[in-house]
């Protein structure tokens, strides 16, 4: 092989792996279309008999006789989320702050790494404390102050068991925002006589709302779509919760249930993927808005 | 009163810190404290055996051979998947390219998406290929929840790659293809972190495995047998009203937590190091 030949061959390689490289970018973006897409032709059945509006405001849930009313799911996966973001918010934000603002560099050092293992530790297992401890300390502790009867599987339990597993996401966040907020702006605070606490609630969480806000909606959308850990507790009883002790429902539970009946009745499957599209959708553009608000927040200090 | 604020919310702030902690501290009492003494070595040699379901002999074997198999598999096939992206979002296009950041993005929104998704889509893309519950459907399933994962966490390494080095290599008359390899020698620990971190996520994750891999007593040896996975294997034992079967379900939660906290110590101390020698 000549010199040129040579030249030309590894040009040629270079050629080709970027095409192939560029192929494969390409379908990763097209992936979530993919997804939607593949969703939506297998909920295309249903959608064909009942019109949506009317599946997300039905009650009935009845696939024995073809009545697929999503609204007890929907109101489930509501309370849920509901209860576990007014849990964690102020839980994470308290924690952020002091972690971020206040902590010393070895309590932080400390923490981190326990914050680490809360994040890595599976749903299921989270879904086995709950079932072992927190959903006693409901039945026995909580509940019958309030209510005559609760077997402890409530939204509550659920709420409480997503609430410590969307935690370790929002701390990293907010302390990633915290960090962001330019030392001047906390200099300039502090030189004019404000307290720690006055720079942090004037000028700290001011700068860092539109940051907690898009912590808030990623964390929605975790636990929106939570499954295992929320379906091990919640009761799963097809009804509209009415106080925080009912059980409840969600959307993701439905799914995950009944997966093995679902070829066995008509339209049931074409249902349940329709139940795992509204998911998506809604799940998708929560993500796609908190994370354009992220990035636009990094590259605004990022100068 | 200033003072008295102060001192009222840095109090609430150490508590609200404490309560996260103290639920860390909870949930890993609990598992040990039952998992522990449903524990024997029966537990990780044996596959069940008849009558398991009712609290006769067996092991777990079947679900962490499973779980294994569908985490290498994925992890693999994930891996040959990104590193070409990482690379080529952060080789091949310029610095600030948008095809660049809409990549990040859309990984970071991928991310975000629920395994319970990637479980039904995985089923859908099964029933379209005339794939029945198998090891395979598993991996394919696992491969899209943890691609996201593996780019964004590689690609946060490769951003930090110095623009001399490319240059440098580039300058020499290397073509991009052949600076790959300085690149991947730069980035490895980048690499082990990502699996690391991706390995946790996968051997975890039960709702994306539940339609696709299936559940089976036995230990696959095809890729078109079902498999048993650790989660599932927890999930359908505690559901179990004979309280020895649901001793196994504490058992394997025990495994599976162990697992997960080594792996993510592992890459805590990884990205430690790596973060030390940065440049």
């Amino acid at each position: 092989m000549s010199l040129a030949d040579h030249t030309r061959y590894r040009i040629f390689k270079d050629i080709l792996a970027r095409n192939i490289m560029f192929g494969l970018t390409v379908f990763s973006l097209l992936l979530a279309v993919i997804i939607g897409l593949g969703l939506y032709f297998k909920s295309a059945p249903i959608l064909n008999e009942h019109s949506l509006w009317s599946m997300l405001s039905s009650s009935s849930w009845r696939p024995f006789k073809g009545e697929f009313g999503f609204y007890p799911f929907i109101m489930g996966t509501l309370w849920v989320t509901i209860i576990a973001i007014v849990i964690a918010l102020p839980l994470c934000l308290l924690s952020g702050i002091y972690l971020s603002e206040y902590a010393h560099p070895f309590i932080k050092r400390l923490v981190d790494p326990m914050i680490d293992i809360l994040a890595g530790i599976p749903p299921v297992v989270y879904g086995v404390w709950g079932v072992l401890v927190v959903v006693p300390f409901i039945g026995d502790k909580i509940a019958p102050h309030f209510v005559e009867y609760s077997a402890g599987y409530s939204v509550l339990a659920g709420g409480i068991v997503l609430a410590i597993m969307i935690v370790p996401l929002i701390i990293s966040i907010l302390t990633e925002i915290f960090a962001s907020v330019p030392k001047e702006l906390r200099d300039a605070s502090l030189s004019v006589g404000a307290t720690k606490w006055q720079t942090i609630k004037f000028v700290i969480l001011r700068k860092s709302t539109p940051g907690i806000f898009a912590a808030v909606v990623l964390a929605i959308s975790r636990a929106f779509g939570e499954t295992i850990a929320v379906l091990m507790v919640c009761g799963n009883i097809s009804q509209v919760p009415h106080s925080v002790f009912d059980s409840g429902y969600p959307l993701p539970a439905l799914i995950a249930n009944n997966y093995g009946e679902m070829m066995s009745l008509p339209l049931y499957d074409s249902a349940l993927m329709l139940a795992a599209l509204i998911l998506f959708v809604i799940i998708l553009i929560f993500n796609a808005v908190s994370r354009i608000i992220l990035v636009r927040i990094e590259r605004r200090f990022a100068l | 009163m200033r003072r008295f604020e102060e001192l009222f919310f840095k109090t609430l702030m150490i508590l609200a810190t404490f309560i996260i902690l103290g639920s860390l501290m909870m949930i890993l009492f609990a598992v040990l404290k039952r998992g522990l003494p449903a524990m024997n070595l029966d537990m990780i040699t044996k596959i069940p055996s008849g009558g398991f379901y009712i609290g006769k002999e067996g092991g777990l074997l079947n679900a962490i051979a499973g779980s294994l198999f569908i985490v290498i598999g994925a992890t693999v096939l994930g891996l040959l998947i990104s590193i070409p992206i990482v690379i080529y979002i952060n080789i091949y296009l310029p610095p600030k390219s948008f095809l660049a950041n809409i990549t990040r993005l859309s990984s970071d929104v991928l991310f975000g998406i629920p395994s319970i998704v990637y479980g039904a889509f995985g089923f859908t893309l099964m029933v379209y290929l005339g794939i029945r519950a198998s090891l395979f459907g598993g991996i394919l399933a696992v491969t899209l929840l943890i691609t996201p994962i593996l780019i964004r966490s590689m690609d946060e390494v490769a951003k930090l790659i110095p623009k001399d080095l490319k240059d440098a290599a580039l300058s020499l008359g290397a073509t991009r293809y052949e600076i790959i390899k300085v690149i991947l020698k730069q980035i490895s620990p980048g690499i082990t972190t990502a699996i690391l971190l991706s390995v946790g996520r996968a051997i975890g994750d039960a709702a994306s495995v539940l339609f696709t891999a299936g559940y089976t007593d036995s230990i696959p040896t095809s890729l078109s047998q079902p498999a048993a996975t650790l989660p599932l294997a927890i999930f359908f034992q505690l559901s179990s009203p004979i309280p020895e079967v649901q001793d196994r379900a504490y058992a394997a939660a025990l495994i599976l937590t162990v697992i997960v906290l080594v792996l993510s110590l592992t890459a805590r101390y990884y990205s430690r190091k790596f973060s030390k020698n940065k440049i």
